[in-house]
């Protein structure tokens, strides 16, 4: 697979992105910079962490009108595949490709710290190699993680198999309890009606390296690798 | 024409603001029990030109839904005058 990683003025997770994708999963990665005016030749685009703009007005308000989100946009309405981490999740929710918004924390506080998450459903790249039984150590680091959407949009997501993981304990018991932020029904990534645009709070590129001694980031991120390659999905061939 | 736009966005009422709700708190601790609640918003000052009020009023709704505010959380209001 090749993927492309968009960096905006205060991205701060590229290029963890980048070394985890590339050197880790064995992928080609090239560094998509936000001014470009085109984006060509990746089957996925990444968009990652940070602070872009420094998270003035809104997370994600400003980076939503980058130059290369048009073609983001663009890409995503073909069927391409885009994932977005934390700020990324932020600014796909703001550029309409995902439903809702991200609120401040409830309890008004910059989170930084592993939690766990458990999958929906198999039924999406970014969750088909994942055990819905086994919840994934990986860390959250936001101060606007709530998630929102209102109430009908949230059924019709529910309907569609459109939230893919939700924050529990270690056992993966979901309860307000284990809800770090405040998110609706526990909501930490979610996709969209087609299934090819993805976001989550959680950092899967923070727990992907051996050395870090945790690893459970990297099944979500080989899950999407391994179900795209199976389907041979690339939306240039 | 020069225009100024004074726009208040607030959180949907629907939503918990936790900003309002902690000053809240802590305003009831400071003796001002008789607050009930507190929201807390942004107010936005913006300079525009304009050919007259009303265009100058279409672009500021046009800024506000395009950018100033997200409507899924927040919603706004805003006055504007000749500067």
């Amino acid at each position: 697979m090749k993927f492309g990683v968009v960096i905006f003025p205060g991205s701060n997770c590229d290029q963890d992105t980048v070394y985890v994708l590339r050197e880790i999963l064995d992928q080609e990665v090239i560094e998509i910079w936000h001014k470009e005016k085109s984006i060509v030749d990746v089957d996925v685009v990444v968009l990652p962490g940070g602070f872009s703009y420094g998270d003035y007005l809104r997370s994600g308000a400003i980076a939503r009108f980058s130059p290369v989100m048009d073609e983001v946009i663009t890409f995503a309405k073909r069927g391409g595949f885009v994932l977005g981490i934390c700020n990324g999740f932020q600014t796909l929710c703001e550029a309409g490709l995902l439903p809702g918004a991200l609120l401040p924390n409830t309890n008004q506080k910059f989170i930084c710290k592993n939690v766990y998450i458990v999958p929906e459903n198999n039924k999406t790249p970014v969750t088909a190699k994942l055990d819905k039984n086994v919840p994934l150590k990986i860390p959250i680091a936001h101060g606007e993680g709530r998630y929102f959407a209102p109430d009908e949009q949230l059924a019709r997501m529910r309907q569609n198999g459109q939230i893919l993981f939700r924050y529990c304990n270690r056992d993966g018991e979901i309860s307000e309890q284990h809800n770090p932020n405040g998110s609706m029904e526990n909501i930490a990534g979610i996709c969209n009606e087609e299934k090819n645009v993805y976001g989550m709070m959680p950092h899967p590129e923070r727990a992907a390296d051996d050395l870090l001694g945790n690893t459970d980031g990297r099944l979500v991120l080989e899950s999407l690798i391994q179900t795209l390659e199976e389907k041979k999905i690339s939306v240039f061939n | 024409m020069k225009f100024i736009a004074e726009i208040n966005v607030m959180p949907l009422k629907a939503l918990l603001d936790p900003q309002g709700k902690a000053v809240t708190q802590s305003m009831k601790k400071i003796g001002f029990s008789e607050v009930n609640s507190v929201r807390i918003g942004k107010h936005i000052t913006m300079e525009l030109e304009a050919a007259d009020k009303e265009k100058a009023r279409e672009r500021v709704n046009e800024a506000c839904h395009k950018i100033l505010t997200n409507p899924i959380i927040e919603g706004y209001e805003y006055t504007i005058r000749e500067a």
